[in-house]
């Protein structure tokens, strides 16, 4: 029986989180017993995974800066995860000490400690929401009072749409955030991928089955369908380490290991 | 940060540290940082680290402060304080000279437990921040069940319907106080039921279906409106909802029913119902019902049913004169002990039903014969025999009845009402308080009749009638003394209609008064114009007046303005009245005849001794010609042969009228043989075919201009009129 929606989601903490888990790769000691045996798993198997993990961080750490560089003082993260090292408005405010950022995301003790830690931030707001139920992370009352949706926006959809199976349609999602973001906006997405490491994903993906957030990987042309509508800002849809690398060198020899998609769209 | 001795142009051991410590730890943590701000934290880290070493004495405690703010940079992956150790001790003495070794190896000690000191420190708060974060959660959804189970709980105890949960077994559970309020059962009552004590004798066994079906999870909802039972025994109406509710893996587990009081709505409805299928004055069926009911017998039957059906159609005799008299009151008073007393003839399970004014109809919607709907009919006649004492007088109704009893398959629901309507007027034609049994053949004349009747009142106020005058001749020379007004209907379909074809039907709907009206009129005209022309010799124009007619107050009053207005002399018209409506009607009829007379108008008993004459009666009457009934001659016709007996009645009936003082004229006269008998027997006129057939007034005319005898003219002593 599907729970309704009225329902609260229960807090078990006997399952792995994907959100603890991503803290576990980064370093972040916010996570269980149960969160890291899973990744000790995963990385037996794939052992590059932590600096893809790292690398992922990496490339939103340089997006968001490079939103803000671009005028952008309001973002939207959605399924931003454990508030671990390197949060957005950290890195936003560095370059625009008025930004704001709303979090949101389905996992209530992510929720939890992000409200705890942002607390004293008036320029943060914490939304407890689906991805896919964009009314209710758009109509939210806290989004609605710390972003103005006639105003430009940063909306960050960061290593996320793999956990979005086809059956939620993601593509239909995302049109309708981009019908609610207004010209100028941007969108930032990265997307886990098995084009540089097909023989590891599957065994991969099987491992998140056993999660409470299932993982579908996708295809280089699946994921540039999902950015249907946006205008690709340079160097346009490509791996992790290569999207704008602080120096050219740090791109390393062979991005395709760092098997994820990264990529920013413009809404014109 | 102290500028190193001997610095030159050698490499800054700072940068040289910091740059080779860079290489060491990149990718053994993640710290967010652009690669130029972890070079410039290193170096900063590298500054302290070189000044330590160089100082004197050496302050190799410096080192837990660089552990500690590696950690701080998130530089929390073990690799990290492996690599780091490792460098100091090798990298220092290689840069600075082997004088700083012992002050590496110290340093490199607290480094290791500052870094560990500081990450003992991050992993304890963060963890504790991660477990208040689920704490908090947890009491999040806690309380967000609360507040959804309070929310419910008041939704389930505040409903205005009932609802109710069962176990799969049919055990009561839990019910809300509106469904302890709806059955009168407490909360704990319910309890010890179960679904099944729930039933009702009426539950259509469909019911009973779905749920079996729902308890085996075929299907999982239904809605029903069904009767309960409260617990003092009352009756309730409740709309049903029942719906399955499963767990998780799908396995039925609860029952859950939801019901809504609706014994108000229902009593409304069937209030409504009843209003809607009932007559309010007499409380029997309506026609809305008795014509649904008729139809559904004829519905529900296939083509070779064998069900007959039948109807007693029945109208009160002169119910308009009671209710024109004696008011509404008396008269509703009289529909209401009608329908009493056709309710205790009803005792086979018929329906009674008022269908109009003072029509009623007994359906019999299963008939095993017409024997049954005649002794219906039969006793519906005795039981309005008794009078009915109402108003301070006893009033006698009489019904006439219209039997039809048929097959189903031969006839449909409205061809059964046409033929009982048929029937019953018959039967109201044969005389009252009588019914009549449908007979086919009969009907079709009827029916015509029937079209005829229902025409008259627009052909009358289209003028589609005209007279025709058939000539009376003095029998002693054969010139014409009078003619008759006939009336003739020029149908615009059926074309000329002699008045045996539409006076019966005229007279029943009172038309006749109206169109003797006119054939009176016409009459009057012609007349004076023949008076005009032929001055004495002209003949008088007796015309038909039929008994409505007569029993109208203003006729004589009509006939003297008519008379004025024609300026015909009064004694140049004659009219002719059916011994019937003189020997019924007593009072102001006569009244009419007398104040005719008084004008100067002749008075003419038409078809005489063809009704029971009261002869004694006959002399009191103001009347002054009698017309022999055409049958009375017919034996008189032919030359030879002449019946005895007719010849002797004749001359009685001659006898009679002429004792009275009265004119006598034979009708239907058609041989010559027959005008010498009668004329033998002492009739003073005649009228028929050998004189004339009925001719339009512009022939009497002619024939009059002519002045020629009618017919062979008998031959008189004298011979007078041989020689013309």
């Amino acid at each position: 029986m599907q729970r309704p929606s009225w329902a609260p989601d229960e807090v078990d903490i006997d399952r792995p989180s994907a959100a603890r888990v991503y803290d576990y790769y980064l370093g972040g000691l916010h996570n269980f017993a149960v969160d890291r045996a899973m990744a000790a798993r995963a990385v037996a198997d794939w052992p590059e995974l932590p600096r893809i993990m790292q690398a992922n961080r990496a490339f939103l750490r340089r997006a968001v800066r490079h939103l803000a560089e671009q005028g952008i003082d309001q973002f939207l993260d959605i399924g931003s995860g454990i508030p671990t090292v390197g949060n957005v408005h950290e890195v936003a405010q560095t370059v625009r000490p008025d930004a704001r950022v709303v979090y949101v995301d389905i996992d209530p003790v992510a929720v939890a400690h992000s409200r705890a830690l942002l607390a004293d931030d008036p320029r943060t707001g914490v939304v407890q929401g689906d991805f896919t139920e964009v009314a209710a992370v758009l109509d939210d009352p806290i989004t609605r009072s710390l972003i103005d949706f006639s105003r430009p926006v940063g909306v960050l959809v960061v290593a996320l749409l793999h956990f979005v199976d086809d059956e939620r349609r993601p593509a239909e999602v995302l049109a309708r955030y981009r019908e609610a973001m207004p010209p100028g906006s941007f969108l930032v997405i990265s997307h886990a991928s098995a084009d540089g490491a097909p023989e590891r994903a599957g065994d991969h993906q099987a491992l998140y089955r056993r999660t409470a957030t299932p993982m579908r990987m996708r295809t280089r042309d699946e994921v540039a369908a999902l950015l249907d509508g946006f205008t690709l800002v340079d160097p346009g849809l490509v791996f992790l380490p290569e999207w704008r690398p602080d120096d050219p060198v740090a791109a390393g020899d062979h991005p395709e290991r760092f098997t994820g998609y990264a990529a920013v769209g413009r809404r014109d | 940060m102290t500028e190193p001795p001997g610095c030159g142009d050698t490499p800054d051991p700072v940068d040289a540290l910091a740059s080779a410590w860079a290489d060491e730890v990149e990718g053994t943590s993640y710290v967010p940082m652009a690669a130029d701000e972890l070079q410039a934290h290193l170096r900063e880290l590298a500054g302290l680290v070189v000044d330590a070493v160089l100082a004197d004495p050496p302050r190799p405690d410096a080192g837990a402060e660089v552990g500690r703010r590696l950690v701080s940079a998130h530089f929390t992956g073990p690799a990290t304080l492996e690599r780091t150790v490792l460098l100091l001790v090798e990298a220092l003495p290689a840069l600075l000279g082997p004088g700083v070794t012992p002050a590496a190896h110290a340093l490199s000690g607290t480094l290791a437990g500052g870094y560990a000191a500081a990450l003992r420190d991050r992993t304890l708060d963060e963890q504790e921040a991660i477990r208040r974060a689920v704490l908090a959660a947890r009491h999040h959804t806690e309380q967000a069940l609360h507040a959804s189970e309070a929310r419910f709980r008041a939704m389930f105890h505040e409903a205005a319907i009932g609802i109710g949960l069962g176990d799969m077994d049919g055990r009561i559970l839990e019910v809300n106080p509106a469904m302890t309020r709806m059955f009168g059962h407490s909360a704990d009552e319910f309890r010890r039921l179960t679904v099944g004590d729930l039933t009702h004798p009426d539950d259509a066994p469909s019911v009973w279906r779905l749920y079996e079906r729902l308890l085996r999870g075929e299907i999982d909802n239904f809605r029903v409106e069904k009767r309960f039972f409260r617990r003092s025994g009352k009756e309730i109406v409740g709309h049903l909802t029942l719906s399955l509710v499963r767990d998780e893996e799908g396995r039925p587990t609860y029952q859950l029913a939801m019901l809504e009081d609706v014994s108000e709505r229902h009593r409304l409805q069937e209030n409504l119902e009843y209003q809607a299928y009932h007559d309010p004055l007499t409380e029997l069926a309506n026609r809305a019902k008795f014509t649904e009911r008729l139809e559904r017998v004829f519905t529900r039957e296939g083509p070779d049913s064998t069900r007959r059906v039948g109807v007693c159609f029945l109208d009160l005799d002169g119910f308009k004169t009671i209710n024109d008299s004696l008011g509404h009151g008396v008269g509703d008073r009289m529909l209401q002990e009608v329908a009493r007393r056709l309710g205790a003839c009803a005792t086979g399970g018929e329906l009674v039903a008022r269908t109009g004014g003072d029509e009623f109809v007994v359906l019999v919607e299963d008939s095993h014969g017409v024997d049954r709907l005649v002794a219906l009919a039969e006793r519906v006649l005795a039981a309005l025999a008794p009078p009915l004492p109402l108003a301070g007088q006893e009033l006698v109704v009489g019904a006439s009845i219209g039997v039809v009893e048929q097959a189903v398959r031969e006839t449909t629901a409205s061809e059964l009402m046409r033929a009982a309507d048929i029937t019953l007027y018959t039967a109201k034609a044969e005389g009252r308080g009588r019914w009549a049994v449908h007979d086919p053949g009969r009907d079709e004349a009827e029916t015509a009749r029937f079209t005829l009747s229902a025409a008259l009142p627009s052909a009358v106020a289209h003028d589609e009638f005209f007279v025709l005058y058939q000539p009376l001749v003095s029998l002693a020379d054969h010139r014409v003394r009078g003619v008759e007004a006939l009336v003739r209907w020029q149908h615009p379909r059926l074309g000329v209609l002699s008045p045996s074809l539409f006076i019966g039907p005229a007279e029943e709907t009172g038309i006749v008064v109206e169109l003797g009206r006119r054939v009176l009129e016409y009459a009057c005209r012609d007349a004076r114009a023949w008076h005009d022309e032929f001055g004495d010799a002209a003949p008088f124009v007796s015309v038909n007046v039929a008994q409505r007619q007569l029993a109208e107050p203003g006729l004589v009053a009509e006939v003297s303005a008519l008379l004025d207005r024609t300026g015909l002399p009064p004694d140049r018209l004659q009219v002719e009245l059916t011994e019937r409506a003189l020997t019924i009607d007593e009072g102001a009829p006569l009244k009419a005849l007398d104040g005719l007379r008084a004008m100067g108008v002749r008075i003419a008993v038409d078809d005489f001794g063809t009704g029971y004459s009261n002869l004694s009666y006959l002399r009191k009457l103001p009347v002054d010609v009698i017309k022999l009934d055409g049958s009375f001659g017919e034996g008189l016709r032919e030359e030879d042969l002449s019946d005895p007996v007719d010849e002797r009645i004749v001359g009685t009936l001659v006898a009679l009228g002429h004792a009275l003082d009265l004119t006598v004229t034979a009708e239907g006269v058609e041989t010559e043989p027959q005008a010498a008998r009668l004329r033998a027997l002492g009739c003073d006129e005649g009228q028929g075919w050998l004189f004339a057939p009925a001719l339009p007034a512009t022939d009497i005319a002619r024939m009059l201009r002519r002045g020629a005898p009618l017919g062979d003219p008998p031959v008189r002593p004298g011979g007078d009129l041989l020689g013309a």
